[in-house]
């Protein structure tokens, strides 16, 4: 599947297109297949994102998982600092990156 | 150190303000993210992994006690509690809003401090040595230098728009504490009959294609300095090379041209530069020079009598070194405790380091490019209350120059760039080598972690150097030996294929037992590498 | 504020380098592109009017080298930054000795008042003519 992600412009956080409208959790984004570009355009043209672009991913039973590891990253938090990401109660979130 | 005038003060107040005009632009979509980005580069403000990253300007890594509070108060307000010191010497925040960050550039402006051209293709923060003016093998006190670089450098009309960014560093003895010859432009004061003048060196880095900088100029003074790096700068601004992102830096085009044809059209620079009239009097020189006297040292006391303790006399051995005042003492804080981030600090830290910079050391910090924090004029008779204290907030690993003391960028955990994770590289390593009687047998070892080329970990120079790397979508890592950041500049090499994570910090352990089996008398672990070569190494490594 | 009003001075279309060193050395005005060299232009400095920089990029920053070329060879005549010109460079260009732009989009007059007034201090010499701060500290 292909996901379409980027960052809020205000704030920095890490977003991701649900499909119509944007989700700080991976969970919640959608697919776009080939989509991705022309909604990343219209998106960033009313400023709901910058810099926006396209992943690979695939849908597993905890959702949507990015293929690469800098995603995954991206998606949760520093590897090093769980206190500091999206799941800091779950002690097996980081193997999830990994 | 160097104080503001309201010069000084208009200029960083006036930026605040013209970037608080830029991202009301920017939110309101009056510029576009493109047009916007070089100019928020060059406020230091990057789009990271997670956030907005600030990069906040320590210039010449130093600082004083109510400098080193803001930044605390930065990363209590607007960040998630702590800072991370960085190879240039600067600070970097990792979850800054735009929105906030005006109010950010104007809260440091209250205390003189800024994120002027910490990013983008400009030229960057001035980095030294971290024990300029304490030193007892320095010429002069490089600052000077480096401050009236600073301020040549601040908004120059013409160089802003480079084809990449442009490093300098400043030395001013002998042994190189700041890999000078791995900066675009480095600079080192020697005396010669009498007179102060600069060494010039051009066209050194790291990256993609490292390179120690040739010699350009050997004896430069103060009152021809600025006009002189105004003609290596324009030569760069005219030739550099604008077609590919990785052949921009200055290196590659004294390395296309050869010094001798760089050096030739410098020279023809200068003579037009020069007659200009841009080099300040002897007067701001000497107004400069002042402002970094060294501060009045109080008579020594007689030594406070305190129990024998192995620890604090592991700490001062290992982390203090002479002062060039009788009686005082240089301290190196360690921010590598094992398993932890090398680099980072809470903002309780800070605030104890500042304290002590306050009550210890006539109110005087620098940053380090080893990402460690430095006490420059502590009392020798002070030190075991300064080692108290920051043992008690753990600032006192007695690591400083050991395997442990890791320079190691954020990686994959935090850069857009990264290719791999550093740091938890680093923590393995750090872990597995732990016993500080073990990390005191190899001795001086330097070991640098990049999680990609960019080599802001700065890898090449390491005695051990490690580079992560991306194979087929799985984090590798490459291990490296031989290189040094010191005067005697090296590049490490890479010793043959890469290592997944576990692998890397075996190779690691294997290669310093090579050296403990083959080492001789005095020899670092560089020393045994250079005599031996690589040979014993990879075959150690790889059978 | 439309791009003509910009401008000061010719309207004459600038020859190129090549074409102003060969056959066209009658011409007043010419335009040079990002990576040519202005010293080329040295010798004829007194019957030129008009000299057009070229900026294909905002990012190329070649141009503000061979405005202050110019400049301190002692040209006199109209510095036009041409191209891709943007509110936030314009201080910069100014100070390197442009006097007129030619930008290929539109300016908002309230910024550019905004951005060219904001500071009050330099800390360098440059081709503008104000005074660096090192001269303001000492005389």
């Amino acid at each position: 599947m292909k996901l379409l992600t980027g960052n809020d412009l205000p704030t920095g956080d890490v977003i991701w297109w649900t499909g119509n409208g944007w989700s700080r959790h991976v969970e919640d984004a959608g697919d776009v297949a080939d989509q991705g570009e022309s909604i990343a355009r219209v998106e960033e043209g009313a400023r709901h994102v910058t810099g926006p672009y396209v992943i690979d991913a695939t849908m597993t039973a905890e959702g949507p998982r990015p293929a690469h590891i800098k995603d995954r990253v991206r998606a949760l938090g520093p590897t090093v600092r769980p206190d500091l990401t999206l799941k800091p109660a779950d002690p097996t979130a980081g193997s999830w990156v990994i | 150190m160097y104080k503001y005038d309201q010069y000084d003060q208009s200029i960083v107040d006036a930026r605040v303000e013209e970037f608080r005009d830029q991202v009301k632009r920017r939110l309101a979509g009056q510029i576009t993210e493109d047009q916007f980005k070089p100019l928020r580069l060059m406020n230091g403000l990057y789009l990271q992994l997670h956030a907005y990253m600030l990069r906040v300007a320590v210039p010449y890594g130093t600082l004083d006690g109510a400098q080193m509070r803001m930044l605390g108060h930065i990363a209590r307000k607007y960040d998630r509690g702590y800072g991370h010191f960085t190879t240039r010497q600067n600070i970097q925040y990792n979850w800054i809003k735009l929105s906030e960050a005006p109010d950010i550039l104007a809260e440091l402006a209250t205390v003189e401090m800024h994120a002027i051209q910490t990013s983008g293709n400009c030229i960057r923060n001035i980095s030294s040595d971290q024990f300029a003016g304490a030193a007892a093998d320095e010429v002069a006190d490089p600052r000077v230098w480096a401050e009236l670089l600073r301020q040549w450098s601040t908004f120059h009309p013409e160089f802003s728009y480079l084809p990449r960014k442009f490093k300098i560093a400043v030395i001013a003895a002998d042994e190189d504490r700041a890999a000078m010859r791995l900066h675009d432009i480095g600079i080192q004061l020697i005396e010669r009959d009498g007179v102060l003048g600069g060494r010039i060196f051009v066209g050194g880095g790291m990256g993609r294609t490292p390179m120690i900088a040739p010699e350009i100029k050997d004896f430069v003074t103060a009152d021809d300095l600025l006009s002189y790096v105004e003609a290596c700068l324009r030569v760069y601004n005219r030739y550099g090379r604008r077609d590919n992102i990785y052949k921009a830096r200055i290196k590659i085009l004294i390395h296309e041209l050869g010094a001798d044809e760089y050096r030739r059209q410098v020279e023809e620079e200068f003579v037009a530069v020069k007659a200009l009239g841009l080099d300040p009097p002897k007067a701001e020189f000497d107004r400069i020079t002042k402002m970094f006297a060294p501060p009045a040292f109080a008579a020594v006391g007689p030594q406070a009598d305190t129990a024998p303790n192995p620890v604090f006399d592991a700490w001062r051995a290992q982390n203090t070194v002479a002062h060039k005042q009788p009686g005082y003492a240089i301290v190196t804080i360690s921010l590598k405790p094992t398993g932890g981030i090398p680099g980072d600090a809470t903002a309780d830290q800070i605030d104890v380091m500042a304290d002590l910079a306050e009550r210890f050391s006539s109110n005087e910090l620098r940053v380090t490019h080893a990402q460690n924090i430095v006490l420059p004029h502590v009392a020798v008779s002070d030190l075991h209350h300064v080692w108290s204290a920051l043992d008690a907030a753990g600032l006192a690993p007695a690591n400083v120059d050991l395997i442990s003391d890791i320079i190691a960028c954020p990686g994959l955990d935090y850069c857009s760039l990264a290719n791999a994770r550093s740091i938890p590289v680093a923590q393995k390593i750090a872990t597995r080598f732990a016993d500080p009687e073990r990390q005191r047998d190899l001795g001086e070892l330097k070991l640098k972690i990049s999680g990609c080329i960019n080599a802001c970990g700065h890898h090449h120079a390491g005695h051990i150097g490690i580079l992560g790397v991306d194979k087929k979508g799985t984090e590798n890592y490459q291990l490296l030996l031989g290189g040094s950041g010191a005067e005697d500049t090296s590049l490490a090499r890479i010793t043959g294929p890469g290592f997944s994570e576990d692998g890397i910090v075996d190779a690691v352990e294997t290669v310093t037992n090579v050296y403990l089996e083959k080492r001789e008398a005095g020899e670092r672990f560089l020393d045994t590498y250079r005599r031996l070569g690589m040979d014993p190494f990879k075959e150690a490594l790889y059978g | 504020m439309d791009k003509s009003a910009m401008s000061i001075g010719s309207d004459e279309p600038a020859v190129t380098l090549d074409a102003f060193l060969e056959d066209q050395t009658n011409a007043t005005a010419v335009r040079l592109e990002a990576g040519e060299d202005a010293r080329a232009l040295l010798p004829h400095l007194d019957r030129i009017a008009l000299v057009e920089i070229s900026f294909p990029s905002f990012r190329d920053g070649r141009g503000y080298s061979a405005a202050r070329i110019l400049r301190e060879a002692g040209y006199k005549g109209e510095l036009r930054a041409q191209g891709d010109v943007l509110v936030d460079q314009m201080l910069f260009m100014k100070r390197c000795g442009f006097d007129s732009f030619a930008p290929e989009a539109e300016i908002d007059a309230a910024t550019l008042e905004a951005a060219l007034t904001r500071y009050d201090h330099v800390y360098q010499k440059a081709a503008d003519g104000q005074v660096p701060v090192w001269k303001l500290r000492h005389g």
